[in-house]
Parts: structure tokens; sequence; C-alpha cells
């Protein structure tokens, strides 16, 4: 069993061919299924808890305070006591709420996340599964979440979710635009939608720095617009405190609203590991053209810490501005989307298309 | 045209004014071993209160268990709430004089809302405000403190 921390592609083969060989196909397949399925919900669970620890600390930082200290060093174990409370906690079923599409709402939030994080390259090698339209895939399967979010606001029976839920929905749908352009953009750029082929094509250099102007005008706009489809601030209207209490997830209580809780923050790793995938590289080292040296020297670090580093420095980033920037009205929302960043991205695609057909690219 | 340029200009002005805000945010965020919470029951023994605080009147003894106040109750008239009460006694003096003294400076923490008006009324600046603020207690009669130290005396150099 070659095992390598830089190409997962000999070690996962060995592993299909070490069950093919002992199991039938099909027995193969289902225990496959359930490996991955099984790894899956670990690092949901795990990262999960990691990025709400995470974000409970930046906003500290920020606000000048420790964050949370008490539980376990540099309080790490918080979030985990705070799971288990969740877990313990009564679920209620409020009255006059639609019982069948009140339970099943979180659920669909939840699968999304999954169904999205199975196209995600981790390192080569360890992707559950590549297809050729991997990209466009993704941003069809994101969509789903919404009528997740719709269906808890609609089924709880009361106002201030319908209203989170109905302000959740026009946001998510509007942005939902300005994304599928920004990738449209580098997909033009890249000339595949495989999420392999992108990365491939990244070797000798990012697209951040071979795309030049264009590929930074579709970053800004993919990290704004990414921003405001996981519903975080200074976009986060459908979960208003002061005038909706808690959006659409108003009356869920234990582990439904967990899921909406691990739901939020898987979303906020999935934009931000799409980002790194199309503009920087996904697991791709940092490469510049023919500086082979230098190409050598940063294949030393693993591709999987590349990976992690780059999202997380995303995540850092998207953190930042939800601490920094005041919320916005949803009049405002609309009006950056329809006003101002549908314009520049459909500039933006003509402009691409330019330097692609003109070769002023790397 | 005009439009046009005020529209591009706004999305450059825009984007300043939100990296002018990130800066400032940015520096904290990088910064996180400066903060200014404390880690409260731990630092007990080491936490200083800044100058203006006001955590209780108190009157403050020299070596020699002697105090600046002479019994005047100007602070117990200037006290909105009635916190402050000058109990004073008559000596006689060596020469023969009889003289006012205070016997029991009373103060009730309890209905303080810790104004400085006395403090500031004071013609002898025998109280000041204290830096603690641990007041609580188990019973309410013991917010009611007696703020002259026992068998204390006035300091000679005070005038009357």
């Amino acid at each position: 069993m070659a095992f390598s921390i830089y190409d997962f592609t000999e070690f996962t083969k060995s592993i299909h061919e070490g069950l093919s060989s002992s199991l039938s196909p099909t027995m193969t397949t289902v225990v496959e299924w359930v490996i991955i399925g099984v790894l899956y919900i670990l690092f949901v669970a795990l990262f999960g808890l990691f990025l709400v620890y995470a974000e409970r600390k930046v906003c500290a930082a920020i606000q000048q305070r420790v964050g949370p200290n008490r539980v376990g060093p540099w309080g790490f174990f918080q979030t985990i006591a705070d799971f288990v409370k969740l877990l313990m906690k009564e679920i209620i079923n409020p009255k006059g709420v639609d019982g069948f599409l009140y339970n099943v709402a979180p659920y669909i939030v939840i699968i999304t996340v999954f169904i999205i994080l199975s196209l995600i390259p981790f390192a080569p090698g360890l992707q559950a599964f590549d297809f050729d339209i991997g990209v466009f895939f993704v941003t069809a399967v994101s969509s789903i979440g919404v009528i997740g979010i719709l269906l808890a606001g609609w089924s709880s029976n009361n106002k201030y979710s319908l209203i989170g839920g109905m302000r959740s929905g026009a946001q998510i749908i509007s942005y939902e635009l300005s994304i599928g352009l920004s990738i449209i953009t580098m997909v033009i750029m890249s000339g595949t939608m495989q999420i392999s082929g992108i990365i491939n094509a990244q070797a000798n250099g990012w697209f951040i720095f071979k795309g030049h102007i264009p590929a930074i005008i579709a970053f800004i706009v993919f990290i704004i617009a990414s921003t405001a489809e996981t519903n975080r601030g200074p976009f986060d209207l459908p979960e208003g405190e002061s005038e909706l209490t808690g959006g659409f997830h108003t009356e869920y209580s234990g582990i439904k609203f967990a899921f909406f809780f691990l739901a939020e923050y898987m979303n906020l790793f999935i934009v931000s590991a799409m980002a790194t995938i199309i503009f920087l590289g996904g697991w791709m080292p940092l490469h510049f053209g023919e500086f082979n040296s230098f190409n050598a020297a940063m294949d030393v670090i693993p591709p999987i810490i590349w990976f992690f580093l780059k999202v997380c420095a995303i995540m850092l980033l998207i953190m930042w501005f939800k601490w920094t920037f005041p919320r916005l009205r949803v009049d405002q929302i609309l009006t950056l989307e329809w006003k101002y960043l549908l314009p520049i991205n459909l500039f933006n695609i003509l402009l691409m298309t330019a330097v692609v057909l003109l070769g002023w690219h790397w | 045209m005009k439009a046009f340029f005020n529209y591009i200009s706004e999305i450059f002005r825009g984007f300043y004014s939100l990296l002018q805000g990130m800066g400032v945010t940015g520096k904290y965020l990088f910064t996180p071993w400066k903060y200014i919470t404390q880690n409260y029951p731990e630092n007990r023994d080491t936490l200083k209160m800044f100058d203006r605080f006001r955590g209780e009147v108190i009157m403050p003894h020299n070596e020699n268990n002697e105090h600046k106040c002479t019994g005047c109750g100007i602070c117990e008239i200037n006290c909105p709430n009635g916190t402050i009460e000058v109990i004073t006694k008559t000596i006689v003096t060596e020469d023969g004089k009889k003289k006012r003294v205070l016997d029991k400076h009373i103060y009730h923490l309890g209905m303080c809302t810790l104004c400085n008006l006395c403090v500031r009324a004071c013609p002898s600046d025998a109280i000041v405000m204290g830096q603690k603020f641990e007041h609580a207690v188990f019973d309410r009669k013991n917010l009611t403190k007696v703020l002259n130290k026992p068998g204390s005396k006035l300091e000679a150099n005070v005038k009357e």
C-alpha cells in the first residue's frame, strides 16, 4: 500500500483494489460509500465545531476581547460543550407547524452541504467524485439549500420565520446570479468546468495571477456574493435579531437548530473552498511559470496543507468582513446586487473574453 | 456621461472607505495579545482600577490614626439621597475650651449613587472616592459603614 502525503491517488486506488479483491463489486461500492459517508460526517462535525470556535476567537480579537477561555486550554472545548448542550435539549414541535416540512427542512439544508462537499478536492486523489460539469453542479446544488431555508420559514407557523425565510430566498436567488457569472468568467479562462481540470490548468500559476485584472474583479465579486450567499454579516438579514428574533430558525431547538448552525458554518467552508479552487489553485502549490527552483521549493509543503491554508485565509477574510462592516438594509442588498455587482460582472465577462481571445493572459 | 463617472467613482470611494474600516479592525485582529478586557477572578491580586473609578466613599487616615474630618456636616447636606449621617460630640480640650468633634461618620453604601458630590463639597478633603468594587455582602446591615476608625482624632493642621 503506497501512502504518500503528496498524492493520495495511489492510496485510494489501493484501498479500492483491496476491497474488490475480497468483495463482490456491489459490496465494494456499498463499503466505499459507507467509508466516505462516515469520513464526511466526521469532517463536518469536527471542522464545523472548529469553525464556530475560530469565529468566536476572531470576533473577540477584533473587539479587543479574549474570547472563550474557560473550557479547556484557550477555551478549545467550548464549542464541544455547546454542541453537547444542544444535543441534550428537548426538540420542541410548536403548535400549528406543518409537521413534515418542519422536520425535513434542516435535513435539506445539511444534505446540500454534504453533496457539495463530495465535489471538493482536498488533495490530489482526495475527491469523492469528479465529473465534467463539476463547477456547474456546485452552483446548481447550492441553490437547493435555499429551499430548506424557505421551508423552515414557511412551515414554522411564525411570521418572523416566514419573513426571514423570504428575505433569505430573495437574497440567495439574487446573489446566486453573481456567483454564477463570476464562475463563468473563470470557466472562460480555464476552458473546462471539471474541478480537477480547473486545478490542473493552474499548475503554472494561479488563475488570479494568470488572469490579472478580470480575474481579480471576478474574485472580489465572488467573495462579496458568496458572503451574501451564506447569509453572513454584513448580509445577515434573514436572522436579524433586533427585527426578526432569530429569522427562519426561530422555532427550532436542539439538534435541528444545530443542523442549521453547522450548515451555516460549512457553507462558509464551501464558498471559501470554491474561491480557492477557482481563483487560488485549489491544492496546487504556489507556482510561477518557469521558475523551477522556486516551484520545487513550494512543492515541499504537501498539497493538503496548501488547500487548508488558502481556505482558512479566505474564511478569515469573510469573518473579518462580518465583524467590520455595518449591516445592509434589504433594499440596499438588492441595490448592491442588481445595480453594481451584476453590471460589473457582465462587463467583466466581456473583458475576460477579450483577454482570452487576444491571448493577453499568461 | 457624468452619471457614469459618478457611478464609477462611487464604487471606488465605497471600496476605499470599506478598506479603511478593515484597516482599523485588522489592526486589532492581528494583535490578539492586546486586549482591554480583564481576566477578572484570576488577576484579583494585581488588578488596578483606573484613577477616576468611584467604588465607595472612604476617609483616609494617616499613620497616627488621624483623619481630616471636622464634623461640619457639609457632606451630609450635599448628599442627594441621605446616604451620609455625621454624628458629632462635644469634648473639653486641655485649655478648658468646649469643642465639637466628629463622633461617627456613618455611610450607607446601599443608598449611595457614587455621584461624588460629597467629595467635591468637603472643605478639608477628608473623604475621597475609593477603588474597591467588590461590595457583595450577605446582609444588608453590612453595607452601613462607619468611615472614621475607632479612636481616631482630627489632624492637628486642619483649619476649622
